[in-house]
């Protein structure tokens, strides 16, 4: 009797024992954590695991919808989260956001108050975020093959002479924006003609475009399977960074500008292993490492400073004052307004 | 003749349409230029820094644990499943096989989701979520295969060992076993095949910070796509070559002897 | 007493039905029946008959129907010449077949990104010999070009199987009988090979049918499927009421598809690749 429940019982130790070694691990320290994705360099990352011992569990994630769900869902506690304007301003509201103490923060100092004050539209007290990255949306074009003049305006996405050459933002706010303001629209309308109206400009455009896509724009535009791409400005740096003949450009009819910035979810268990991350990312060998990594316009002063003159005056990176002046910020939506754009994003999608 | 080489043909153009892919992986991953298309000379360093990539190495790490651990798990609980199955009426026999048919039938797409949402509910998801996921798929490869094998052995035999004296458990073991061992086996392989390959089911249940390959690989590919990657896909492919070589020799004698 | 006690092996494993087969099932049912405030409604069954979910459902029939086309096409004729070598080994065959699978599903989707793509090997090899390039990624071509590389073993090797079982004996009466290439291919081996392409149609469409890694890394966001409408409720629309609607109209599709096959199949043969 015993004999035949030999084999089977060691292999069940030898298994759970695999599970256990599992659940040691996660019984150390750690941090869960929520981002975009290629927004913290790896390395840095690494860094911090050395410096305090804190593991961290890094998730990434493609849109700012996507990360409302898997935060919403519940299934994870999140301690920190990094996100765009629009989408913290919906989770503050929702009463999701914990209070940010910036006092607990030794290098807060390096954030340059003028983004501080910027992120006022969807943070008004500034008692809960901390600034990360801003930049704006824009055309990303290949200057063998595209005239620059032309990329001032939206229009020349429509342009069927690059037929199967266009890339497009696969993010439904990010995608819309384009048709709203070629349209001269806001970005941040809910009226349903509008809409409906750049929806069916995108189906017009829909013949022509090469693929949806987010992070994989920069290295499609490097290798040269494109023309022309929407999109943001730290992505265009990333690719002129890969490849010589590419240009980016804001169009003048209006863009956005976004303002990612990161906060603590009421899912939030260890606020001060958050603030241990929040501090060294706001460090400015760290925020320098994290800038060169993902190529958008740091808020870090200090870091800034101690850029050389031309990255400074690079409008890829850091838009001119002009360009902002003409930006457009995104505010949340409301329930309906954000089920009328799942609507219409579907509707692109499926035809 | 000519029947024979068009034949050979076709094999060889199936062949290349299965292999080409890999190959151009396995090329690439030698290849000292980022470049898809231009050969830039011979290099090992994305070998290199792919065993830098912790992101990588950590996902591989995680993929043969939850393999190894819900195969085996699934082996054990599957095949005394079978054994009960087997054992029962004909009524509870249709019932319970016609569960087990509802994770192989359903859509790996719905059985996520279902499981998300059960887990959603009642915990959270990590690790132990994806490992009862995998056993829940990996288990019905394991009965199915067994089934088989043990509806083929002779009874006469069993009880014959049992009135000579023999305990239930000795008679099974030097009866019945031998028998089904192979199926077990093949029961085993389907379910490691299955773990390792399964992307939906994990992605619908994982937590924060727990990836396998596949996972991890789709959040990467959407990032774009490194040359580590091509380093990866060549030694995965070096393992499972080696891998079913080894089983391929084995069954092969296995074969000999039992002739 | 002895029959009782192997019974109660399977203890465990009814508990695991019961928990985490059956159970989750009837959670898809609820979420499906009810809306987000939890009352009963029919509308995110019903809700499969919008234009774009009509769209994408028919989108994903047709691409899941091209794929099991072409790898009926392109398995039958292979297990043939396959049959016809007599290899001792037929697990070799098997073996060179389940190898790509045991290598990642997203390496191999990976290649064909290499491969398609507007600056990919493809198009250079075209290039090179002076022809015009083709576009590939990122259309619903590219994505049944994926599909059909994935799951062509699952096709093959059912109907390797089930040559394989036919006894040279039964082909040789037939011959002796005067029957000619012809008749023995249509009265004797396509009849007894049909259990395996059967099987193999259901291995192929199911999993074409409900795909939606495929359309997403092949189809550059412009193939909507159906598991990418379920997909993109679950995790970002938030509408998981929807998602499970939708989902139970997917199961209630497989569900057709297999009984359909299995009212003209007699004797089945699961999943057995080894």
């Amino acid at each position: 009797m015993k004999k035949k429940f030999l084999l089977p019982g060691a292999l069940l130790i030898f298994a759970c024992s695999l599970a256990g070694c599992q659940n040691a691990n996660s019984s150390k320290e750690t941090l869960t954590v929520l981002n975009y994705g290629k927004y913290f360099d790896p390395e840095a990352l690494k860094m911090f695991e050395e410096e305090t011992g804190i593991h961290v569990e890094y998730e990434e994630y493609e849109s700012p919808e996507e990360m409302y769900t898997k935060y919403k869902a519940g299934s994870i506690d999140y301690d920190l989260l990094c996100t765009s304007d629009y989408m913290i301003q919906k989770l503050i509201e929702e009463g999701e956001v914990l209070e940010m103490n910036h006092d607990n923060l030794k290098e807060y100092q390096n954030i340059d108050p003028k983004i501080i004050d910027a992120s006022a539209s969807f943070d008004p007290q500034h008692n809960y975020t901390l600034p990360y990255f801003y930049g704006t949306v824009g055309i990303l074009y290949n200057t063998d093959e595209v005239d620059a003049e032309k990329t001032n305006s939206w229009d020349i996405l429509w342009d069927s002479q690059y037929e199967g050459k266009i890339i497009m933002e696969n993010s439904v706010r990010d995608c819309f924006l384009v048709p709203l303001k070629r349209l001269g629209y806001s970005l941040n309308t809910t009226d349903e003609k509008e809409l409906d109206e750049a929806l069916s400009m995108l189906l017009e455009q829909k013949p022509l475009i090469y693929a949806y896509f987010v992070d994989e724009t920069g290295d499609e535009m490097a290798a040269g399977n494109a023309s022309l791409s929407v999109v943001y400005s730290g992505e265009a740096a990333y690719a002129q960074s890969l490849a010589d003949n590419l240009a980016y450009s804001v169009p003048e009819e209006g863009s956005n500008l976004w303002i990612d910035s990161w906060f603590l979810p009421k899912t939030c268990k260890n606020q001060e292993n958050a603030e241990k991350f929040l501090d060294f990312l706001c460090r400015e060998d760290i925020a320098k490492m994290n800038f060169d990594y993902v190529y958008y316009a740091t808020p870090n002063k200090a870091v800034y400073d101690s850029l050389e003159e031309s990255v400074k005056n690079d409008t890829t990176i850091f838009p001119d004052q002009a360009t902002i002046d003409n930006c457009e910020v995104y505010v949340s939506l409301d329930e309906a307004g954000t089920d009328l754009y799942n609507q219409l994003w579907k509707a692109l999608k499926s035809d | 003749m000519v029947k024979k080489y068009a034949g050979r043909l076709y094999l060889a153009i199936i062949f290349l349409f299965l292999y080409l892919p890999i190959l151009v992986l396995i090329a690439l991953s030698f290849n000292n230029s980022k470049s898809r298309v231009t050969w830039g000379g011979f290099t090992f360093q994305w070998y290199a820094a792919l065993f830098q990539n912790e992101t990588i190495m950590e996902a591989f790490l995680m993929t043969v644990q939850i393999t190894l651990t819900a195969s085996v798990l699934a082996t054990i609980i599957g095949t005394l499943a079978a054994i009960g199955i087997q054992a029962m009426r004909r009524r509870g026999k249709t019932i319970l096989i016609g569960a087990t048919n509802i994770p192989l039938l359903n859509a790996d797409i719905v059985t996520g989701i279902s499981m998300m949402l059960l887990f959603v509910r009642f915990t959270k998801l990590g690790f132990s979520t994806v490992l009862i996921a995998h056993l829940t798929f990996d288990i019905p490869y394991v009965i199915l295969n067994v089934l088989p094998r043990l509806n083929a052995t002779s009874k006469a035999a069993y009880e014959a060992a049992l009135d000579l004296g023999a305990t239930p458990a000795y008679a099974f073991y030097k009866i019945v076993w031998p028998d089904i061992a192979p199926g077990v086996f093949s029961g085993f392989l389907m379910a490691v095949t299955m773990s390792l390959d399964d992307f939906s089911i994990t992605y619908f249940t994982k937590g924060a910070g727990v990836n396998t390959l596949s996972t991890m690989l789709y959040t990467e590919l959407r990032k774009g796509i490194r040359p580590e990657m091509y380093a990866l896909s060549t030694i995965l492919f070096g393992i499972a070559l080696l891998l079913l070589l080894l089983m391929n020799f084995r069954s092969s004698r296995k074969h000999e002897i039992n002739n | 007493m002895l029959k009782l006690k192997r019974q109660f092996l399977c203890g465990p494993y009814i508990v695991w039905i019961i928990g985490f087969i059956i159970l989750p099932v009837l959670m898809i049912f609820y979420y499906g029946i009810t809306d987000s405030s939890g009352s009963f409604t029919f509308s995110n069954i019903s809700a499969i008959t919008e234009p774009i979910h009509m769209k994408a459902l028919l989108l994903s029939l047709k691409l899941a129907l091209i794929c099991t086309v072409f790898c009926l096409l392109l398995s039958y004729p292979l297990a043939m010449i396959l049959n016809g070598l007599h290899l001792k080994r037929q697990s070799f065959v098997v073996f060179i077949f389940v190898l790509p699978m045991w290598m990642n599903f997203m390496l191999r989707i990976l290649a064909w990104q290499l491969l398609l793509s507007n600056n990919g090997i493809f198009n250079a090899v075209l290039e090179s010999f002076g022809l015009p390039k083709i576009s590939l990624l990122n259309t619903p071509s590219a994505v049944v070009f994926g599909m059909v590389y994935d799951f062509l073993p699952f096709m093959i090797l059912p109907i390797y199987n089930a040559m394989g079982r036919i006894g040279t004996d039964v082909i040789d009466a037939a011959r002796d009988l005067g029957a000619n290439r012809i008749q023995v291919f249509f009265r004797i081996i396509l009849p007894l090979t049909v259990s395996g392409v059967l099987s193999g149609i259901i291995m192929v469409f199911v999993p074409a049918l409900t795909s939606f890694v495929i359309s997403n890394l092949l189809g550059g966001g412009k193939v909507l499927l159906i598991g990418n409408v379920i997909e993109q409720e679950f995790m970002q629309n938030m509408n998981w009421n929807m998602g499970s609607g939708l989902s139970i109209v997917l199961m209630i599709f497989v569900i057709a598809s297999m009984a359909f096959m299995n009212s003209h199949n007699k004797d089945g043969e699961g999943a057995a690749v080894w």
